[in-house]
C-alpha cells in the first residue's frame, strides 16, 4: 500500500512516505535499507589515502604534516578511542620540535570514522576554511594530516603547536543515506585534559544535502574571533551568529 | 568487609564493592576498554557468587564514590529513604533477586521500595539477572507521567516521533512529523535533534513544533533537544518550550562535561514549571543516557558502565522527569561491541530505571562501526515491549539522517501494537481514531487520509517554490 503522502518525499532525504504490507515496510523498502546499511559498513572499512590527500593539499600551496596514533589497524581504532586521542612518540617528538610561535589556529584533518567524507569533502572545505582564516589575517599553521585519529587529538596537536585554537577536521560516522559526512570540532586553548564542554561542532558538512563548505567556513570563523575575543570555547560560547530573534516567528510548516 | 572466594584451590580477592561490580557485569566492550572487566569468564561467575553474597545494607556502608568528592554521591545518599528501605536492608543481593521475582511480593511492595533503592543495590541485582529476570520484574513495575497526556499505564507503548534533519530544514522537519503523525507516533514526545544548537535555530524549530501541535490540537508535547543552558535562555526570550532536555550521566565530573550540574537542572526546571505549558501534569524534564558515557568523559572513577548509567537514573528521578531513555546503542561498539552486548545493556537499562521509579524508554540503536544490524533491534524491541517498556523512538525508515545511526522506525511500533496488542497514551489514541488516522482497534485505519492532516500536507507542499 502506497502512502498518499508520498509527494512530500522531496522536502527530506528521511525515509518517509515508505507505503506499507499490513503494519511492515514493503519489500523494496525493506530491500533499499539493506543496501545502504551494507554500503555504510563498507565504508567505515575503507582506508584513506592520506599520501595522496597531502600531496593535494601541497598542489594548493599549503604546508602539511602527516602524523600517526599508536593505532595500527581499522579493527583496533574501532575498540580504543584512548588510542586515537593521542601521538606516537615519533610524532610527539617531531611536533615539539617545531616552533608554531604566533600560530593562531592548530588545523587538522583525520578520516575518523568515515574515509569516504575526507576524500570526498576535506579538500574544498580546507579552501573555504583557510580562506576564511586569511581575510581575517588569522595565523593557521602546517595543516596536520591524521590516520585513525579522534577528536580529543587535537588538544594535543593544538597544545604542542602552541596554538590558541585547536580546529579539527573529521570524518563523521556513516549512515545509511549519508555515508560522506564531515564535522568540525573546535576549542579554545587546546590542552591535553580539556573535556567536550569546552568544544563548540558543527556537524553535517556535506552540500549539497548538508552543510555548505562557505557557511561551514562562516561559522567557524565566528566561533574562532569570538573565541579569541572572549578567551573561552564550548558551552560558553553558544553560536549567536544569527542571535536576534525575529519579532514574530514566521509562520512555517503545517497549516490547516 | 572482604570480597573473596575459592573456586578448586584457586583463590580469587576484589579490592573493593566497585572492583566487584566490575567484575560480575556481563561482558562489555566499555569495561574491557576501561581495564576493569573479569579477566576469564570463571572470574566473572565468581565475581556473581560473591555479590550474591553481599548484603544490601553494604551499599550504605561503603559509598563508590565518597560524597565529599561526587554531588551524584552526596544525592544519592541524602535522597536514601530508610523507611522504605526496610523490607529488603535484612537481604543479601542474591536474596533481592529471589524477593523481587517472588509470587509472595506484590507489585505494590517493588513500588514501596523505590525510594530505599541506591542505584547501585539496582545494578547489582541486575549483574545475576538473566535476561528473561530483568524482563519478568521491570513488567512488574509500573511508572505513569503526564504533561499533556499519561504515559506509562499498563498495556500501553508510547512513541517519541524522532523528525531530524540534517540542516534542520522546517519544511523537511514537517514533512517527517506528518508521516510520523500518519503512522500513529508521536504520544511520548515530538522532539527533534537540532543540527545546530544555536538559540536562533532551536526557537525556529519550538515554534514549528507549537504551531503543529496547536494546530491539530494533539495531545502530546513538543521538545528540541538543545543543551539545557540553550533551552533556558530560549525560556527567557519567551520560546514555547513544553519539556526541558538534557543529557545526564552518573558522576558529578561525567555531568561536568556535559556542561552541566545538579543546581542547574533545579533551576531549568523551576523555569519551565512556571511557564505551566502542561495540561494534564507537570512532570516536564526529558533525560537522556547511555552506558559508558562517564568512561568517554574519563569520569568513571573505577567504577563499571552499567553501575554509572543507573546512577544517572538516581539524578534522573530527583528531577520527576515526564521521559528517561537509555540510547543503548549509541556510542558505539567501543562501549557495547554487537547485538549481544546491546541488548543486554538495554534490558538492564530499562530493569534499573523501572525498578527506581522512572518512566524508562529505550532508543533501540545501533551504528554502522557496531557489530549489529536491524534483526538485533527487533530482538530488543520485542523484549522490552515484553518487558512494559514506556516508550521507543520513532525515526522515519528507522535511518535517522541527521544523526547517521539506526534507530527503530514508526512501523515498528505499528508491529509491536499488531504482535502484542500495545496501544499508545489513552489521549493520544483517542485523538488517532478521532483523526482517522486509526480505525478504533489500534491499527492503522484503511480509509482515506484525514482532511485536516491531507490539508496540511498540500499547504507544504503548495508553499514549495
Amino acid at each position: 500500500m502506497t502512502d498518499p503522502w508520498f509527494a512530500l518525499k522531496r522536502f527530506t532525504q528521511a525515509r518517509i512516505g515508505l507505503g506499507r504490507a499490513g503494519h511492515a515496510v514493503p519489500t523494496e523498502a525493506l530491500l533499499d535499507f539493506q543496501l545502504a546499511h551494507a554500503q555504510a559498513r563498507d565504508a567505515v572499512h575503507f582506508p584513506w589515502d592520506i599520501e595522496g590527500f597531502a600531496e593535494s593539499l601541497r598542489e594548493m600551496g599549503e604546508d602539511c604534516l602527516i602524523l600517526r596514533t599508536p593505532i595500527r589497524s581499522r579493527a583496533e581504532y574501532l575498540r580504543r578511542p584512548d588510542r586515537g586521542r593521542v601521538l606516537d612518540s615519533d610524532s610527539r617528538t617531531r611536533l615539539d620540535d617545531m616552533d608554531g610561535g604566533g600560530m593562531d589556529v592548530a588545523l587538522i584533518v583525520t578520516n575518523g570514522l568515515s574515509s569516504t567524507a575526507v576524500e570526498r569533502h576535506g579538500l574544498p572545505l580546507l579552501e573555504a576554511v583557510i580562506g576564511r582564516y586569511r581575510s581575517r589575517r588569522i595565523q593557521v599553521g602546517p595543516i596536520s594530516l591524521v590516520e585513525n585519529g579522534r577528536v580529543a587529538l587535537s588538544d594535543e596537536i593544538g597544545f604542542a603547536l602552541g596554538a590558541r585554537v585547536a580546529v579539527i577536521v573529521v570524518g563523521e560516522r556513516p549512515g545509511l543515506s549519508a555515508a560522506d559526512s564531515l564535522g568540525i570540532y573546535f576549542a579554545y586553548a587546546p590542552r591535553p585534559g580539556n573535556s567536550d564542554a569546552q568544544r563548540n561542532c558543527i556537524s553535517n558538512i556535506r552540500p549539497p544535502e548538508g552543510l555548505s563548505y562557505e557557511a561551514a567556513a562562516a561559522k567557524l570563523l565566528y566561533l574562532t574571533e569570538e573565541a579569541m575575543r572572549r578567551r573561552l570555547s564550548g558551552v560558553a560560547l553558544k553560536d549567536e551568529l544569527d542571535t536576534v530573534l525575529p519579532p514574530s516567528p514566521e509562520p512555517l510548516g503545517l497549516k490547516k | 568487609m572482604k570480597y573473596t572466594a575459592s573456586i578448586q584451590g584457586r583463590g580469587y580477592a576484589f579490592a573493593d564493592l566497585k572492583t566487584l561490580l566490575a567484575k560480575a557485569s556481563p561482558l562489555r566492550s566499555a569495561d574491557e576498554l576501561a581495564g576493569i572487566a573479569a579477566e576469564s569468564e570463571e572470574e566473572r561467575a565468581v565475581a556473581q557468587r560473591v555479590l550474591a553474597e553481599v548484603p544490601m545494607c553494604r551499599f550504605l556502608e561503603e559509598p563508590l564514590i565518597p560524597p565529599e568528592e561526587d554531588e551524584v554521591s552526596r544525592l544519592i545518599f541524602e535522597t536514601h529513604d530508610n523507611a522504605a528501605f526496610a523490607p529488603i536492608s535484612a537481604l543479601t543481593v542474591g536474596e533481592f533477586r529471589e524477593w523481587l521475582l517472588s509470587d509472595t511480593t506484590a507489585d505494590e511492595a517493588i513500588a514501596r521500595i523505590r525510594t530505599g533503592l541506591m542505584p547501585e543495590m539496582a545494578a547489582a541485582v541486575s549483574k545475576i539477572m538473566r535476561n528473561q529476570d530483568l524482563i519478568a520484574v521491570a513488567k512488574r513495575c509500573t511508572v505513569t507521567t503526564r504533561f499533556r497526556n499519561t504515559i506509562g499505564l499498563s498495556g500501553r507503548l508510547s512513541t517519541r516521533l524522532q523528525p531530524n534533519h540534517p540542516a534542520d530544514d522546517p519544511r523537511g522537519i514537517a514533512a517527517s512529523i506528518l508521516d510520523g503523525l500518519l503512522y500513529g507516533n508521536g504520544d511520548a514526545v515530538i522532539g527533534i535533534n537540532p543540527a545546530t544548537d544555536s538559540p536562533k535555530n532551536v526557537d525556529t524549530l519550538l515554534r514549528l513544533l507549537d504551531e503543529i501541535i496547536v494546530e491539530h490540537d494533539i495531545p502530546t508535547q513538543s521538545c528540541v533537544l538543545a543543551h539545557v543552558t540553550t533551552t533556558m535562555d530560549l525560556m527567557r526570550r519567551g520560546s514555547p518550550v513544553d519539556l526541558v532536555f538534557q543529557s545526564i550521566a552518573g558522576t558529578e565530573a561525567a555531568n561536568r562535561s556535559f556542561g552541566i550540574d545538579l543546581s542547574l537542572l533545579r533551576e531549568a526546571r523551576e523555569m519551565a514549571l512556571s511557564l505551566k505549558r502542561g495540561t494534564l501534569g507537570d512532570n516536564l524534564m526529558y533525560f537522556e543516557t547511555g552506558q559508558g558515557s562517564a568512561l568517554s568523559a574519563d569520569a568513571h572513577h573505577g567504577i563499571d558502565a552499567q553501575t554509572c548509567e543507573a546512577r544517572a537514573y538516581a539524578v534522573a528521578r530527583a528531577f520527576s522527569p515526564l521521559l528517561i531513555n537509555t540510547v543503548v546503542g549509541f556510542i558505539g561498539p567501543e562501549y557495547l561491541y554487537d547485538g549481544k552486548q546491546i541488548i543486554r545493556a538495554g534490558l538492564e537499562d530499562h530493569f534499573c530505571g523501572k525498578l527506581l521509579g522512572l518512566p524508562m524508554g529505550c532508543d533501540v540503536c545501533y551504528t554502522n562501526h557496531a557489530e549489529a544490524d536491524q534483526n538485533d533491534m527487533d530482538n530488543l524491541i520485542t523484549l522490552l515491549a515484553v518487558a512494559g517498556c514506556t516508550y521507543i523512538m520513532g525515526v522515519p525508515g528507522a535511518d535517522d539522517v541527521m544523526l547517521a545511526y539506526q534507530s527503530t522506525s514508526f512501523h515498528d511500533a505499528l508491529y509491536l501494537r499488531k504482535v502484542l496488542g500495545l496501544r499508545p497514551a489513552p489521549e493520544f489514541e483517542e485523538w488517532l481514531d478521532r483523526m482517522g488516522i486509526f480505525d478504533g482497534r489500534n491499527a492503522l485505519s484503511l480509509g482515506p487520509m484525514p482532511p485536516r492532516l491531507l490539508n496540511a500536507m498540500d499547504a507544504l507542499t503548495e508553499d514549495s517554490p
